[in-house]
């Protein structure tokens, strides 16, 4: 049976706070006064998330049958929905670095701003951004070469730079405008901008698809036009311009044929 | 100092040869004694496993090479941090470690003396201020001489005593150890985009061919009588049929007899010998050579190896052979760095990921583990992971745990994808031997410290001896029920005593002990020649002065231990 809980801030920390206890996950099976007593480090202390907010209802027995309403002032607060799995997260105000960073399933929503690192080597799930989010948006981690695998990131405003870099799976909906740098070194996925991109787009994918309904700033030398093609994106059908690359990378051969990443630009 | 006694426990001790037998082991002012005091303080080993310290022959621990695997991989620290607590700093990395992690975790695993296997000389001043930083273990590094433009020139000449003068003055300057060799030749020719795959492909500009290069660093080594031998990782690693080439450099130490005053027997170590011992022709007939090259190594007294086992992890690999990087950057399309050394070596550094489901890295893991099984005399074959290349050393307890377990050897084997591959590539499944606790000792304790020249120091627990003592929560006596068991035991030690100081209880830092960095210091006769040729050198070529290259002075090797050689009448 799903239950809820309620956290709201209510005494903001000096420092930014690393909450990556604050997901369906840790939250099963208990009380509001168990989840008060989690931890949660403000820069290198450790302290109870009930320092910081206050806690009600109860959590389900299982990350399924949990849902989170994070409330108040969270813009300092760090990895929200951190590896979760299951359940639901509601986030009310503007969160900081990491929302639902290596989530693998579950849904969060968050009804203002995230700021970067958003989704992070996701593997699946669904999260809804309904203000902007920042830059490495369903990215790999620092150094790593593993980024978002599956699931869905939606954007209602804009991205930052660097946005599904290094990802290999999943789709990422951009409602707005993004920075530059999306879908750098991409091995797979799908990236649909509604509104405009700047530059480097693609640089050194190897595969995956970008769908630009903007304007596009500067084109990559690295890619190719090959021809028009008529695509039906998310139910709005219109013509495109096609480019493959990164020319410049190594591209595998799948039953004979060279796969490239695809870029399609609306007319 | 205090004295403790180590009552009732079964002692494994090749030094004296004891088998498990209940014994108090005595300690008293840092050394193993017959008895003491009624005041000592006794720790109950009833039902324990009591042994000499471990001992780490090769692993690459310090030094600007796993730097810069640290930093071109945040990605290995990611989750793997451990906060302060206790005794200890705070810690990080999988397979790159920070160097207090690194001292943390050889010590709960009973080990207390390490080699960092391959120093670039240039650099032996980051090497030192990084085993500084590492606590409780004795270490020390071995300086690489394979591609170094001094020996190719000398050698060229067959010069066995200006070699011999360059080595010697070369371990004073950088606080070395010993004499180590990566790819002969091969690193010197990838600086002009080149490699030397047999022992016979000359080195160009130098014209000199790895065959002369090994054989004459043997014989400078046996010349200066230092305390290990030329410690060697040949040409060609990791190709498939690379154990030909393994055998023609086994061969050149046929016949070569060691000049030492350590108790060392071998002329020639052979370092992490899985990855030098494939058969076949291409990644996809690839085969094991175990028994081919431990065939010959069993035959040959005057050689030692270790294993360098494969653990199955994601890890750093990391070598001196620059063109082997290269190409296994190639293979997995991983991020790569290299890195040249002056007059020197060079270093390469890819991430790699040995997957049980890839039919190559199970044949690998079923080879490391053959070697040992292969293997004779358990003196004269050691455990490693050549940490961190074929995994990291904090996996030794599960290595320990398939040597010593058929069962669990067999639940690996059927937990690979491509299990029927593994075994017909291989004969991993026909070998019934268990590594028992006593070749255990000396596989890690005995058999390393003898190669390193350290056997009166280290390795035993003989009255006399430094007392580094690990306390083991298992019972050799008692059928094991779970193979886990293996590994949790040897993964956290009860107690751990360096040189008479409790470091570790019940599997926790409780001491950072009187770390020391062992180097090796030996007279030679003055050579003329080879002082104006080393001032030459640094005038014409190097990036430095000869007066900022000494490693020396507290701030670089605050403690050092050195072993001293006197090579003025050799």
């Amino acid at each position: 049976m799903m239950e809820t809980v309620t956290i709201t801030m209510k005494n903001l920390p000096a420092l930014y706070l690393e909450a990556d206890n604050v997901s369906p996950d840790v939250f099963a099976g208990k009380t509001a006064e168990q989840i008060a007593g989690l931890d949660v480090f403000e820069g290198n202390t450790t302290q109870t998330l009930g320092k910081y907010f206050e806690v009600a209802g109860k959590a389900g027995a299982t990350a399924a049958e949990t849902k989170i309403i994070v409330k108040g002032n969270t813009g300092k607060v760090k990895y929200l929905g951190f590896k979760m799995s299951a359940g639901e997260m509601l986030i009310e105000e503007n969160a900081d670095l990491y929302v639902g960073a290596w989530m693998k399933g579950g849904k969060i929503t968050a009804k203002k701003n995230v700021a970067a690192f958003a989704g992070l080597a996701m593997k699946g799930g669904e999260l809804t951004i309904e203000g902007n989010a920042g830059n490495y948006l369903g990215a790999a981690y620092r150094g790593d070469w593993r980024g978002m695998s599956g699931g869905k990131i939606h954007v209602k405003g804009n991205a930052g730079s660097d946005i599904g870099m290094y990802m290999t799976g999943g789709e990422i909906v951009v409602d707005g405008n993004i920075d530059v740098h999306p879908m750098t070194h991409a091995e797979g996925g799908r990236l649909v901008v509604k509104g405009n991109a700047k530059s480097k787009i693609g640089g050194q994918s190897l595969q995956g698809d970008i769908i630009i309904f903007g304007d596009i700033e500067v084109m990559m030398p690295g890619f190719k036009p090959v021809d028009t093609v008529e695509l039906d994106i998310d139910g709005t059908k219109a013509k495109f311009s096609h480019f493959i690359g990164d020319m410049g990378e190594r591209h595998k051969k799948k039953k004979g044929q060279i796969v490239y990443a695809n870029l399609y630009k609306k007319l | 100092m205090a004295e403790y006694l180590i009552k009732n426990g079964h002692v494994f001790d090749p030094v004296q040869g004891i088998k498990g037998d209940k014994a108090d082991v005595a300690i008293k002012d840092g050394k193993i004694v017959d008895k003491v005091g009624s005041s000592a303080k006794v720790i109950d080993a009833k039902d324990k496993t009591v042994m000499a310290g471990a001992v780490e022959i090769h692993a690459h621990i310090a030094g600007p090479k796993v730097n810069l695997g640290r930093i071109y991989r945040p990605e290995d620290k990611l989750f793997t941090c451990t906060p302060t607590h206790g005794m200890e700093r705070m810690g990080g990395g999988a397979s790159i470690p920070t160097t207090f992690k690194t001292g943390y975790e050889y010590a709960k695993m009973g080990y207390t003396t390490a080699m960092e296997a391959a120093m670039p000389p240039l650099f032996s001043r980051h090497v030192h201020e990084e085993i500084r930083d590492t606590p409780i273990i004795d270490e020390g590094a071995f300086p690489v001489f394979g591609n170094n433009w001094f020996v190719l020139e000398y050698l060229k000449n067959h010069e066995i005593e200006n070699t011999a003068a360059y080595i010697a003055w070369l371990l004073k300057v950088t606080k070395g150890y010993a004499v180590k060799v990566v790819n002969p030749g091969g690193t010197e020719a990838w600086a002009w985009g080149m490699n030397c795959l047999t022992v016979n492909d000359p080195v160009p500009y130098f014209d000199i061919t790895p065959a002369e290069i090994v054989k004459g660093l043997i014989e400078a080594n046996e010349y200066l009588g230092l305390p290990h031998s030329m410690h060697i990782h040949p040409n060609d690693l990791g190709n498939p049929g690379c154990y030909k080439t393994t055998l023609d450099t086994l061969a050149l130490a046929e016949g070569l007899k060691t000049h030492n005053k350590f108790g060392r027997e071998q002329v020639m170590h052979l370092t992490h010998t899985q990855f030098h011992s494939y058969k076949g022709t291409n990644w996809g007939d690839f085969e094991s050579g175990a028994k081919e090259v431990t065939d010959y190594v069993n035959k040959h007294k005057n050689i030692t190896i270790d294993t360098g086992n494969v653990t199955l992890d994601e890890t750093t690999t990391m070598t001196a052979d620059g063109p082997f990087e290269h190409h296994l950057t190639g293979l997995n399309h991983l991020k790569w760095a290299n890195v040249d050394v002056e007059l020197e070596t060079a270093a390469g550094v890819v991430p790699y990921i040995y997957s049980p489901n890839i039919s190559v890295c199970a044949i690998q893991w079923a080879i490391g583990l053959e070697i040992p099984l292969m293997m004779k005399d358990p003196m004269r074959c050691y455990i490693t992971t050549d940490h961190p290349n074929a995994g990291p050393f904090t996996r030794y307890p599960r290595v320990f745990k398939w040597l010593m377990s058929t069962k669990a050897r067999e639940a690996q084997i059927d937990a690979f994808k491509h299990k029927d591959k593994v075994l017909s590539q291989t004969s991993i499944g026909s070998l019934d031997r268990e590594i028992t606790f006593y070749e255990l000792a000396q596989m890690t304790r005995a058999g390393p410290a003898k190669s390193l020249g350290l056997s009166a120091l280290c390795g035993g627990l003989k009255p006399g001896m430094e007392a580094d003592v690990a306390v083991y929560n298992i019972n050799p006596d008692k059928p094991v029920a779970d193979p886990d068991d293996i590994e949790k035991a040897f993964s956290r030690c009860a107690a751990v005593f360096k040189n008479g100081v409790q470091v570790v209880s019940n599997g926790e830092i409780v001491s950072n002990g009187h770390k020391r960095t062992l180097w090796v210091d030996v007279k030679t006769k003055e050579n003329a020649q080879v002082k104006h040729d080393i001032s030459e050198k640094f005038i014409k070529y190097y990036s430095m002065t000869q007066n900022n290259y000494e490693a020396l002075g507290h701030h670089f090797v605050p403690n050092p231990f050195a072993l001293e050689v006197d090579a003025t009448q050799a």
